[in-house]
């Protein structure tokens, strides 16, 4: 009966923080899809496959724009990520880790002469950024500033869907009443409907080496798996510790309760 | 005290230690205590407190072995502990869902002492101790949410310290000392992180006390009355309560799992991802969900400087209700026009946190339409002002003149006679 009442208080305490939560969340009057994606819920992995085409849309399209200054070459070979190799686990000596990183070139330096030189990427090395800096980054994109990739997905309430919106909401022509400034892209599933983003993706736009047909969609569906992986690269290894933990101290708690009874048999209370 | 004969120290060893420091004997005195025999499980909230506190202080001494308090690395910082470092992906999300898993616990702990009136004769100073814990509490919460350095963090700290500016005469220039500065910038980083670091020792100290000023007259109960027998009306600390004690804080830990591995980002701000940036202003500022009861009070007003004094006079009132309280019956379980205010109250206090996460402009409910279209009716603002106006009337008003109209029901004689079988439809 007491235990009720206490497991009831948790109950209606954790509500409050999860009203809470969701009431600082509200505020936006752009419209969502609700598309599914395999990470979410308690069980959710990434889907690998849709990661590692959505590395491929990134890498022909997104990149050419928007940085993923946090994330290293290495870390597509980590543990959980899309590139895992099971007889490689260190990144580092992966041959497909090795092959992504030939791919781009760095500046590195300076060299004893004191010079900065470019060199073919490491591992090691982060993606490089396509802007030296963000007014660079600015003045090629008619003023607006294309957001780093690496943490974006939590960066935005309802993060998947709402990336995941932005991809396949584009219309032609604004609906009448809307007042479009030169330069400027309908998306209603953007925050006051005008983007300065062109549509970045078209049926196609990209060819899968896995067959997969590259649909709009698809596509919007892949990269925003990629990016989730990227913005929370240790979220498989956080659930399966978090199941370990939860069974531990269900089991722990079995055995305090018992003790509690056992310690308290003779005593009226 | 016949069941407490005290620390009998054996061996050879232990009575040469005894004599010069006598560490056991504090040990024992502290944990074979005197403890009234019916305690609920909301008593079980103290331990959980300590556990979290402790908790608190090991993942945040470990995480300023990586962190950097600089404005142009503090953000990447807090990045390359959860990507690059050995279970960062942990400890960062364990300590800051634990600040929330902390005035969570705080919260239900202070509840139960208003119901429970913990806070009466003889137990005034335990309580204002407690209350200086909140306190620090919440301005070492406010330093910590800085320290990420995302919109968040810069925006609200901008706002909070803005709110010494409303002191007359001397306000811009106590808020430029603040600041280390004219705006929240590198100096107030690095000296948050330095306070951030060194108030949770001051918080453990202040611990001590708490549970020392404890030990005096010995806690409360649910039935508020005194313990008039020892022997029949309390059990040791240890074994009893620390089994107790154990199971809740291990059914509570469950909780705090839940959020830490499978929801880490449900009690934050999404805008605390985005780099702090000192031009572009977030839509909604909003604190952490434990500050937004307060930050609605502080809206609430028209005034800067009312707005200010109605915020921090609401934890002000907290050091003085043991004398506001005017009713010799502690607990409300005896008092059922005070257990329906203080429902209320508990009400209140949630609305409140509703009101603060809301723009005051956005409407409760809407009752019309004006001439441009637009909902009107009945706004956050007001509702915020409504409960406001509720939480000082509960501490100036009600429990005031409660304790000298209401007529409570009849107490149980002795903590014992309250927990016989034969009494139990009672409680």
């Amino acid at each position: 009966m007491r235990l009720s009442k206490l497991t009831a208080s948790l109950v209606a305490a954790a509500s409050i923080c999860l009203a809470a939560g969701a009431a600082s969340a509200s505020g936006g009057e752009a419209v969502l899809k609700d598309e599914h994606f395999s990470f979410e819920g308690l069980f959710g992995t990434y889907d690998k496959a849709a990661a590692q085409r959505g590395f491929q849309v990134y890498q022909e399209s997104c990149s050419s724009c928007h940085s993923m200054s946090l994330v290293a070459i290495r870390n597509l070979g980590d543990p959980g990520a899309p590139f895992y190799d099971e007889e490689h686990p260190n990144p580092n000596e992966s041959p497909v880790i090795k092959a992504i990183a030939d791919m781009f070139t760095v500046t590195d330096g300076p060299d004893s002469e004191g010079d900065m030189f470019e060199r073919s990427a490491k591992p090691f090395d982060h993606f490089p950024s396509p802007f030296a800096n963000e007014q660079a980054a600015r003045a090629s994109n008619g003023g607006a500033f294309p957001p780093d990739f690496s943490v974006l997905v939590r960066a935005r309430e309802h993060g998947p869907q709402y990336i995941y919106s932005l991809l396949t909401s584009y219309e032609d022509e604004a609906p009448e009443g809307v007042d479009m400034r030169p330069g400027m892209n309908y998306n209603p599933a953007f925050k006051g409907g005008m983007i300065g983003m062109p549509p970045p993706l078209f049926d196609e736009l990209v060819e899968y080496s896995d067959g997969t047909q590259a649909s709009v969609e698809q596509m919007a569906h892949d990269v925003v798996t990629f990016m989730a992986w990227a913005s929370d690269p240790k979220m498989e290894q956080r659930k399966r510790m978090g199941w370990m933990v939860m069974i531990y101290l269900f089991i722990f708690a079995l055995l305090m309760y018992g003790s509690y009874k056992a310690v308290w048999r003779d005593v009226e209370h | 005290m016949s069941g407490y004969p005290g620390y009998d120290p054996k061996s050879g060893f232990e009575k040469w230690l005894d004599a010069r420091l006598p560490i056991v004997r504090l040990g024992y005195d502290t944990f074979i205590f005197p403890t009234p025999r019916n305690l609920n499980y909301w008593w079980t909230f103290g331990a959980i407190l300590a556990v979290i506190l402790m908790s608190q202080i090991i993942t945040g001494i470990i995480l300023a072995m990586h962190y950097v308090p600089h404005v142009s690395m503090a953000y990447d910082s807090v990045q390359h502990i959860n990507r690059d470092i050995r279970f960062g992906w942990m400890l960062q999300p364990m300590h800051a869902t634990g600040a929330s898993m902390m005035f969570l616990a705080v919260y239900i702990h202070m509840f139960r002492g208003i119901y429970y009136g913990s806070y009466k004769s003889p137990r005034e100073v335990l309580w204002i101790v407690g209350v200086v814990i909140y306190l620090l509490m919440m301005a070492t919460g406010f330093m910590g949410y800085v320290l990420p350095w995302g919109q968040m963090s810069f925006w609200g700290a901008t706002v909070i310290t803005n709110l010494f500016s409303a002191i007359p005469l001397v306000g811009e220039s106590v808020t430029s000392w603040l600041w280390g500065g004219f705006s929240v910038d590198n100096p107030t980083l690095q000296r948050f992180f330095s306070l951030h670091f060194v108030l949770p020792f001051a918080i453990l100290g202040l611990v001590i006390l708490h549970v020392w000023a404890l030990h005096v007259p010995g806690n409360n109960n649910p039935t508020g009355v005194s313990v008039k027998n020892v022997d029949k009306d309390t059990l040791p600390f240890h074994p009893y309560y620390t089994v107790k004690d154990g199971f809740a804080i291990v059914v509570f830990l469950m909780v705090f799992a839940t959020f830490v591995f499978f929801m880490p980002d449900a009690l934050g701000h999404p805008d605390n991802y985005i780099r702090a940036n000192p031009v572009v202003t977030p839509v909604h500022i909003v604190p952490e969900w434990y500050y937004l009861p307060f930050y609605a009070m502080l809206r609430a007003v028209p005034d800067k400087l009312g707005g200010v004094i109605v915020m921090f006079g609401a934890i002000a009132v907290l050091f003085v209700l043991p004398w506001l309280d005017t009713s010799k019956v502690r607990s409300m379980r005896y008092r059922p026009l005070a257990k329906l205010f203080f429902l209320i109250f508990v009400l209140v206090c949630i609305g409140l946190g509703w009101a603060g996460a809301k723009s005051p402009t956005d409407l409760v409910f809407a009752t019309a339409v004006d001439e441009h279209g637009v909902a009107t009716g009945f706004s956050f603002l007001w509702l915020a002002r409504i409960l406001t106006l509720y939480y000082y009337a509960f501490f100036l008003v009600i429990l005031p003149v409660l304790g000298l109209v209401e007529k409570p029901k009849a107490r149980p004689e002795s903590i014992e006679k309250s927990v016989l079988k034969s009494n139990a439809g009672e409680a």
